[in-house]
Parts: C-alpha cells; sequence; structure tokens
C-alpha cells in the first residue's frame, strides 16, 4: 500500500465530490428540520468536509469506522447511502437503522460503520476492541476513530489511547478539533490545548493537521495508516477544523463571535479546494456545475426516497432489544 | 452400568473449569479483566489459566474499566467471543456507561445490525467485612436495562454450566458471582453436562409459602426452609438464577399453589428487582395470594465494616425464618 495521494483529475474530482455531498446533504437537512420533517437532536458537519473525506480516502474497504454524533459527513464519505441516510433522519424503516436511530445513531453493517454515538468519548473503547478483535482474527484492518475535542476531556479517551498503545493496536485516532465541546472553548476545557501532543504521554505517535485541507488530512491520514501498519501501533491524527453552524438545532452561539466564525469561513475547505482547481485548471468551472448538478440530483432523490418511505409498525418496537443470532 | 461418583468442587473450581472449557472450545473467546492473568484473579477464579492458555486468552487489563469493557464490546462486534471480568460489581460503576450506553443499545439502535454477544463476569454482594465500597449488590440495577441478560448463578452446576450457553447467546449477558459462594463446596453430578439461562428453578418444593430467591440467598433461604420444616412449614424456595428476563412463569406456578411469598433479595428494597417482582406478582396473581407479598432485603444504609454492623443490615436466615413464619401462622 502507498502513503502518497495522487492528484490525478478522477482522485480530485472525488475529493471535490465527496465533499460537496456533504455540503448539500447538510444544507437540505437544515431545511428539513425547519420544515419538522427531522426532529431531535441534530449535528451539521458544514466546516468539517475536509476530515472525513480527507480521512475516509485514506480507507480500505476492509478497514472499520467508529464515529461521532455529528457524523452525517462521515457515513457519506464512507459510501452509505445518502436515500438510507436521509431516510433515517425521517425516521422512516427505510432508512439504515429502520428509523431507530436517527441522526446520532447512523451505524452500517455492509461497510464496518459501528456507530454514530451520543456519548461523548463513548466510541473510543468500541475502537479499541474493534481493532483488538481484528488483530485477534488475523485481520489486517485498520479502525478509525473519530472524536472531537471535547472527547478528549472525558476519561475513555485517555483509558483508549493507552489500550491501543499497550495492546498494539491498528487504531488511527482522528480528533475533529474544532475549537468547541458544545458550548466549551477547548482552552477552557484543556491545560494543554495542542490535542496531538497527549498522544507522547501514551507512546503514540501523532500528527497535527490543517484540518481544512482535504488533500493536506489525506496526505497525513495515508501517512499515518502506513506507520500503524508498519509499527502495529496506533496513531493520533489532529485535524484542526471548525463547524459553521451551531452545535445543533437548539445552540444560539452565544459562546463565540461572528466574527471568528466569518475568519473560519474563509478557510472553507470545500471552497478552497473548489477555488484551487479552477485556478490552476485542474477542474473546470463545467464540471464543477456537472458535479453540482448530479448532487442536487441525489439530494432530490433521497428526500424523495425518505417521503415514501414508510413507518415500521409500532408492533415491532420491541424488536432486536435482544437478538435471536449473530448477524453474519 | 455403574454410574459415575459424583464431582466435589468449590464453586469457584466451577467457574474456572467454565472459563477453561470456554476457551479451548472456540478459538474466538478469550477473557480479560484486571489481575486474571499473573495474579491468578481477585477472588482466584482464574488462578493458573493463564499459564496454560496465554496470556492473550487470559488478559490482564490496567484499571480501566469502562475502557475495555467498551474494547469487549467492539472485540464482540468485530467477531470475538469476550468475557470481560470487572473485578467486583461496585467497580462496574465505572463501565456503566459502556454497558447501558453501548452493549444494550447497539442492537435496538442499528435496526438489527449489530449483536453485541458479549458476557461480562462480576463478583458481588456482601459478607467480608469489605465496607460500604465493596459490597454491593446492583444485580438489579442491570437487570432494569432493556438489551442486557442477568444471571446470579448459586448452585455449583449453574457455575460451572451457565457460561457456556451465555457465550452462545448473541446479547450481552452479565454473570453475578457472590463472593460467600467462591468457597462453598458442592458435588457436580457427572450425569449433566449443561443447564439453561433461561428458567428458575425450584430448589426445595413446599407447599405453604414460596420463598423466592437467587445468588447468595439462595442458601440462606434453604436454610430458613429447613428449620421450617421442623415447625411444620413447608416452604417452597426457588433460585431465580435469571434476574433478566425474570421466569415468571415458576414464580407465579409456586404463588399460585402457595398463596404466600416471602422475597429474599440482598439487594436495598428502594427501586429493586424484589420490588419489580412483588409488583408483578401483585398484578398477576393478586387473587391468588392469601398474605401480603413480604420482602426480606438488605437494611437501606451504605454497607458498615465492622461484623456485628454488616450483620445486621444484611438479611438473615431467622428474619426469613420468622418472615414466612408469620404469613402462614399469623398472630
Amino acid at each position: 500500500m502507498t502513503d502518497k495521494v495522487h492528484l490525478d483529475h478522477a482522485h480530485i474530482r472525488h475529493l471535490l465530490t465527496a465533499m460537496l455531498r456533504i455540503r448539500r446533504f447538510e444544507e437540505k437537512s437544515f431545511e428539513l428540520y425547519q420544515s419538522e420533517k427531522i426532529r431531535g437532536f441534530m449535528h451539521l458537519y458544514d466546516g468539517e468536509e475536509a476530515v472525513s473525506v480527507g480521512v475516509i480516502s485514506a480507507l480500505q474497504p476492509e478497514d472499520a469506522i467508529v464515529g461521532t454524533y455529528r457524523e452525517h459527513g462521515q457515513a457519506l464519505a464512507r459510501g452509505i447511502g445518502m436515500d438510507v441516510l436521509m431516510a433515517e433522519l425521517y425516521g422512516k424503516q427505510e432508512g439504515c437503522c429502520r428509523g431507530r436511530g436517527g441522526s446520532m445513531h447512523v451505524f452500517d453493517r455492509t461497510t464496518r460503520f459501528y456507530g454514530g454515538n451520543a456519548i461523548v468519548g463513548g466510541g473510543l473503547p468500541l475502537a479499541v476492541g474493534s481493532a483488538m478483535g481484528d488483530k485477534m482474527l488475523g485481520r489486517t484492518a485498520v479502525t478509525a476513530c473519530f472524536f472531537g475535542d471535547g472527547a478528549v476531556d472525558e476519561g475513555s479517551f485517555h483509558e483508549s489511547m493507552n489500550l491501543a498503545a499497550l495492546w498494539k493496536l491498528p487504531v488511527l485516532f482522528v480528533c475533529e478539533n474544532n475549537l468547541y465541546a458544545m458550548g466549551m472553548a477547548l482552552e477552557r476545557a484543556e491545560a494543554e490545548t495542542r490535542i496531538a501532543l497527549k498522544a507522547a504521554g501514551y507512546r503514540v505517535a501523532s500528527e497535527a493537521v490543517d484540518g481544512m485541507n482535504v488533500v493536506a488530512v489525506e496526505v497525513a491520514a495515508k501517512r499515518a495508516i502506513a506507520e500503524i501498519r508498519q509499527t502495529n501501533q496506533p496513531f493520533l491524527l489532529e485535524c484542526r477544523t471548525y463547524r459553521f453552524r451551531a452545535h445543533s438545532m437548539f445552540d444560539a452561539q452565544l459562546y463565540r463571535s461572528k466574527q471568528e466564525i466569518e475568519t473560519w469561513r474563509a478557510k472553507d475547505p470545500v471552497v478552497q479546494l473548489q477555488s484551487w482547481l479552477e485556478d490552476t485548471g485542474l477542474l473546470h468551472a463545467d464540471e464543477i456545475g456537472q458535479i453540482e448538478a448530479e448532487i442536487a440530483a441525489e439530494v432530490d432523490a433521497a428526500v424523495a426516497f425518505a417521503e415514501a418511505g414508510t413507518w415500521e409498525p409500532t408492533e415491532d418496537l420491541e424488536r432486536f432489544v435482544t437478538m435471536d443470532r449473530v448477524p453474519q | 452400568m455403574s454410574t459415575p461418583a459424583p464431582l466435589r468442587m468449590t464453586y469457584r473450581e466451577a467457574c474456572k473449569q467454565a472459563i477453561r472449557t470456554a476457551i479451548l472450545g472456540d478459538p474466538r473467546v478469550f477473557l480479560m479483566g484486571e489481575d486474571v492473568a499473573r495474579y491468578g484473579g481477585c477472588y482466584a477464579v482464574t488462578k493458573g489459566l493463564a499459564q496454560e492458555l496465554g496470556e492473550e486468552r487470559i488478559r490482564d487489563t490496567p484499571l480501566s474499566e469502562n475502557g475495555y469493557v467498551g474494547a469487549g464490546i467492539g472485540a464482540a462486534i468485530a467477531g470475538m467471543r469476550p468475557i470481560v471480568e470487572i473485578m467486583t460489581v461496585n467497580f462496574s460503576l465505572l463501565a456503566l456507561d459502556q454497558i447501558v450506553n453501548s452493549a444494550a443499545t447497539i442492537p435496538h439502535m442499528s435496526g438489527g445490525q449489530f449483536a453485541v454477544p458479549l458476557v461480562i463476569r462480576m463478583a458481588t454482594g456482601a459478607g467480608l467485612q469489605l465496607a460500604a465500597q465493596h459490597s454491593h449488590s446492583l444485580e438489579g440495577w442491570y437487570a432494569h436495562i432493556p438489551g442486557l441478560k442477568v444471571l446470579a448463578p448459586a448452585t455449583i452446576e449453574d457455575a460451572r454450566f451457565m457460561l457456556q450457553p451465555a457465550l452462545d447467546d448473541p446479547n450481552p449477558v452479565l454473570i453475578f458471582e457472590h463472593i460467600m459462594l467462591y468457597n462453598r463446596e458442592g458435588e457436580l453430578d457427572p450425569n449433566v453436562t449443561g443447564v439453561d439461562i433461561v428458567s428458575a428453578k425450584i430448589r426445595r418444593p413446599g407447599r405453604h409459602v414460596t420463598i423466592l430467591s437467587y445468588g447468595g440467598m439462595v442458601f440462606k433461604a434453604l436454610e430458613a426452609a429447613a428449620s421450617l420444616y421442623e415447625e411444620g412449614i413447608e416452604a417452597e424456595v426457588i433460585d431465580l438464577r435469571v434476574l433478566r428476563p425474570l421466569d415468571m412463569t415458576t414464580i407465579l406456578q409456586s404463588v399460585v399453589r402457595t398463596r404466600r411469598v416471602v422475597i429474599v433479595d440482598e439487594g436495598w428494597k428502594s427501586g429493586s428487582l424484589s420490588a419489580e417482582i412483588a409488583a408483578r406478582i401483585s398484578e398477576d396473581a393478586f387473587f391468588d395470594l392469601d398474605a401480603p407479598i413480604r420482602r426480606v432485603c438488605s437494611r437501606e444504609v451504605p454497607m458498615p465494616y465492622a461484623a456485628h454492623l454488616e450483620k445486621a443490615a444484611l438479611p438473615q436466615v431467622a428474619t426469613i425464618i420468622a418472615t414466612a413464619r408469620a404469613l402462614v401462622k399469623p398472630g
């Protein structure tokens, strides 16, 4: 496996398309929340697209992913269908979790997507276990574990970093450091705000990368995965990013200034890549327009799929509380 | 044909044999927990197993309960069949998040895409003067949670054979081993090669009153029943064995016959398993009862260290006898 990123036309197109799909999906989700098609807690990913697209582009199909509750982007980048994801947000039984999970609990067996986890830091021990299971079963897969800067405050982060290092497990810890744990600013929560440095305490290699630059993230992720495979040790990749929207749909954003948001918007990962591609002539405006049109059609189709979806009968409410077999 | 002689062993030895057999029988099974390997287990259940089976299959963990319980869940989802040992139920509180928020929810929340075939064993209960932070009986808390199965082996046979069906079960199964049982000796019928993890069992038949108990309390209930028999009161002792889901069929059949119930539970009364069982009996067999349901539970105090206070806080045989007698021979 190579840790090089080939910026050929097809790959660049893939990176831009993947980020735009997330951006447009989130815009539509926001709209649908306003019109009360989607309810519950919903956390949008706008601004952070480069992180999941960059990291997941570096993964193989056999690798596993543990996500966060802000995981629409992670799910789409992994290849979970926009239609079943939207149906899940609608709560329809055609959704990827039959409408049981909703926005915060997206799971997908076929892509080894192990949630969607609404307990901050809750996914990290699961990622340790996934990597442990793979290793004990003789598989070579890596588990990529996404979490936010808020999870670094939790004991589970520290326990999991230590366990993964101690047991030499192939976990790529990906910190989506968007500077706020809900409304709690990183510098108000952590005495050491440089998250990548914390890895040293566990003898875990780490790197901090510009999380607004998809190519930089992908290069760093490929390098990290190559190192994981070579050393049989976990790796912590801190991606410095920013969420453009409120924490959830109930957040007046009293804890940060409009000016700060504007400063980060100027680093918009989608706009950055798009401008670079247009400036260098790697992708023409026509082609971008075509990509946008395809995505718009995909979003429309996803909404239509969700609208046409059906409600799981309440008679099935208790189905899967306990399982009668382990799904293969 | 001669009948093979019964095997005499301790509860601890039965637990150990169960683990050994399970690991030898399935390459996906391994055990991890604090001090299970080189130390041999806090209650010496796994003593010597790491030397025989290797430190990958009997794996020492750091003191990271939430971390390694979560790792067990992740490994189960990835295809392994982990047995996670938590040293005591008290420490399991540090792993409540993973047990309640992950293991119990993932199958339902994922729409049935993932099962969590995981076994978590832990020691529970009081009686060794370990004071307030090492004497809890919190199995009733876990029995509150949909998605979990909760077992309480009391007999040598259950200690020996409940583990395998728990591992074969596609759901997270919690096994509570009462600390006062580990040294208890008993005989294992060599003709028994397995048990179910579904049903409650009548350990002593009787017709005047039903005593419901589980785990460490089963033997106090049996002792009380033997004493009551001398007075002409025939108490039926039921060992619940499975705390979730409860085998209400066996419970109700007995209650309908005896028409009187004493529930013996080492947990506290408030918001407890004994409260749940009493409520269900009231809902489904109210008109079959000749007397109010009575409970013998721990006093509502953090467990004190001093022996006489600990004894005063725990359900005792004399109280069970008095409670049952008052139901059968009022006044």
